[in-house]
């Protein structure tokens, strides 16, 4: 990473990274740190050490249930968007057609529009339709922003190699299934999985979109909303904050570090 | 061998992109064994032409046999040709053994055949103990072979090969063609390959097709190509020539006398297909490296002009000279082996000389084209 790159360079740049590390990340680490904080106030001097917010977390089942659905939902989502998005990347990628260009401008679209906009429209669209409010309305808009970013994933992927790698293929005496299987996939996999990742954790702690399209069941996001009226859960939620902070680490690292270990594409002399 | 000489058999094949007619109308015969080139400038359809050989391009009429068998309409899996890619097409997740070895698991070989035909086709190749490098740890004349062997490993009927060298730099360039003609002549397979370098074309093929805007314009042996150009535009691609526009008198023997205007009355050679009748207006094409230049007016029997020395460029082993002849629109260029010390340079500007050369270097082509 650049970042790492920097600090080992003894330069201006070294103060820099630091302090916009600490700016970065200090404040996050409050919330593992007061979790454990035997206090329901969030002030220092720190009061002592208490697993007791992590147990009332496991206990509640509303949190939990709120916990399932987000899972439910992130699933469906990053699967849904992936599938898409590298159909949408093979067609950018594979095929010259008219209003390529056009197209994968209008593709920034949903990444650009400001959540509430977004929001407001599909709740709009959603009452004229007279689709009624749930779990799938809040997938369905979490796949539209999310299916973006797995296609830039997947574009990535796909033009670091060549088409004539598929007609090698071919050449040397397989079918196109049996191509997409030898060739495509194991070259295109690294970028499936990084795509499923990002988009998971994307559909994960979204908060707008679900907030409007919600019908009665609540996804995480807006549970810990909801939770925040209430002084003497915040510890819960400061504790369900550290876990979800300590998996979205492992998943992004994981996902980060599959997309770049993958093939190098192999540069050509011409 | 039993030299098929239609092993390979192009009838009347067209393809169209759009408004672009890439290949239009051409019927080739390739022998069995034979090294064959496809030659011509960038974007003539040469590429085009061997996709539609490799089944990777449909075309939009005509057809292609392969030892006999149509093979336009089968797909690239189900036809006994390999190609080499331009780019080589490597598969990078692969290494150099897998690589080549790939297209070996639909042949119902053991792992142990497998492993002996890749074995065999490093050795081939002189790729011996590289097999367990990756694909992107080899260099880029190395990644050539592994294309080579992973296509050779299949014993095709027909290689393909896309400007097999034109990825290489000049030294290895030059190297890889005495290679690759050898390589061929050990393994007996078919090539086809494709260039628009006409010193590659000429150095390794046994027939040259000349391509232009989609047309073969001629097919023939590297040395007739060069000696006996059928048109202006083979004769300016291959190498470089002298063209002299003439009018026919009449043929003399095995001579053909033509009158090109301020050059006088000159003798050129009889075409093949006889000579053209007296007062066909032609075009008399001379090489370079066959005007010879000289201080008196030659014998009887060869050509000869007097011209003035324009210019003068030193290339080591060979000079080249510009001499212009009065009523000639542009000068003639010479080129001369730099075998004794009397050379012209630059400072004889303005010197008259003598231009000799003998009538069967004087090729007559058409007036058109
Ligand atoms: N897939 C394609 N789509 C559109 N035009 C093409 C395509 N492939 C080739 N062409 C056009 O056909 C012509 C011949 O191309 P090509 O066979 O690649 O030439 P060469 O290999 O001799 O340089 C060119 O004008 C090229 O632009
Ligand atoms: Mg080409």
């Amino acid at each position: 990473m650049n970042l790492l790159a920097n600090l080992r360079r003894p330069d201006g740049l070294l103060g820099y990274s630091i302090l916009y590390l600490i700016f970065l990340y200090v404040p996050v680490l409050f919330l593992p740190l007061f979790s454990f904080n035997d206090s329901i106030y969030i002030t220092f001097p720190l009061s002592g050490f208490t697993t007791q917010w992590y147990e009332k977390m496991i206990e509640s089942e509303v949190l939990l249930n709120a916990l399932g659905n987000s899972v439910k939902v992130a699933a469906c989502v990053s699967v849904i968007s992936t599938i898409l998005g590298t159909l949408a990347a093979r067609a950018f990628t594979r095929y010259r057609f008219a209003g390529r260009k056009p197209m994968l401008g209008l593709l920034v679209l949903p990444l650009v529009v400001p959540g509430i906009i977004l929001g407001i429209a599909l709740l709009i669209m959603m009452n004229w339709a007279g689709i009624e409010l749930s779990l799938v309305t809040i997938g369905a808009a979490h796949v539209l922003i999310a299916t973006p970013f797995a296609t830039f994933v997947m574009i990535s992927r796909l033009e670091g190699f060549d088409a004539n790698l598929e007609e090698a293929s071919r050449d040397l005496g397989e079918s196109g299934w049996t191509t997409f299987w030898r060739v495509t996939f194991p070259l295109a996999y690294p970028g499936i999985v990084a795509s499923l990742l990002l988009t998971f954790t994307e559909s994960f702690d979204e908060f707008i979109l679900a907030f409007f399209l919600a019908g009665n069941e609540a996804t995480l996001p807006l549970y810990i909303w909801s939770q925040l009226r209430f002084p003497k859960t915040l510890p819960v939620v400061l504790a369900l904050g550290a876990c979800i902070l300590l998996a979205s680490f492992i998943v992004i690292t994981f996902a980060e570090w599959v997309r770049r270990r993958g093939v190098k594409p192999v540069e050509s002399d011409s | 061998m039993s030299n098929k000489p239609d092993f390979v058999s192009i009838g009347d094949v067209s393809k169209h992109f759009g408004s672009v007619r890439a290949v239009d109308g051409v019927s080739l015969d390739i022998a069995q064994g034979e090294f064959f080139a496809l030659l011509g400038p960038s974007g003539c359809g040469k590429t085009t032409l061997l996709r539609i050989l490799g089944g990777f391009e449909a075309p939009n009429s005509g057809n292609v046999h392969i030892d006999g068998a149509d093979m336009t309409l089968q797909p690239p899996n189900r036809r006994p040709v390999n190609m080499v890619f331009q780019n080589y097409a490597i598969f990078p997740h692969l290494n150099v053994r897998e690589n080549i070895g790939y297209g070996l698991r639909k042949e119902g070989l053991s792992k142990q055949q497998i492993a002996e035909r890749v074995d065999e086709a490093l050795a081939t190749v002189k790729l011996e103990g590289l097999g367990g490098r990756g694909a992107t740890e080899v260099s880029g004349g190395q990644r050539q072979r592994v294309a080579l062997a992973r296509a050779l490993v299949k014993h095709p009927k027909v290689l393909l090969l896309d400007e097999p060298l034109s990825a290489l730099d000049k030294n290895l360039r030059e190297q890889m063609r005495v290679e690759l003609r050898a390589l061929q002549q050990q393994v007996g397979i078919t090539f086809i390959f494709v260039t628009h370098d006409q010193e590659e074309a000429l150095s390794m093929a046994d027939r040259i097709a000349v391509m232009f805007d989609g047309k073969v314009r001629q097919v023939d042996t590297p040395e007739h190509l060069y000696e006996t150009p059928r048109s202006k535009d083979v004769a300016a691609f291959i190498g470089s020539m002298n063209f002299i526009d003439a009018t026919v008198e009449g043929a003399d023997g095995d001579a053909l006398i033509v009158d090109a205007g301020p050059v006088g009355r000159i003798r050129a050679g009889l075409p093949a297909d006889g000579a053209p009748a007296a007062g066909t207006t032609v075009i008399v094409g001379i090489r370079p490296e066959k005007l010879i230049l000289a201080d008196s007016p030659p014998g009887e029997g060869a050509n000869s002009i007097r011209a003035r020395l324009t210019a003068a460029s030193y290339l080591g082993e060979r000079s080249h000279y510009f001499l212009q002849v009065d009523g000639l629109a542009e000068p003639l260029s010479i080129a001369r082996q730099n075998t004794q010390a009397q050379l012209l340079h630059e400072a004889d500007a303005g010197s008259e000389l003598w231009l000799t050369w003998s009538p069967a270097s004087g090729i007559v082509l058409p007036a058109a084209g």
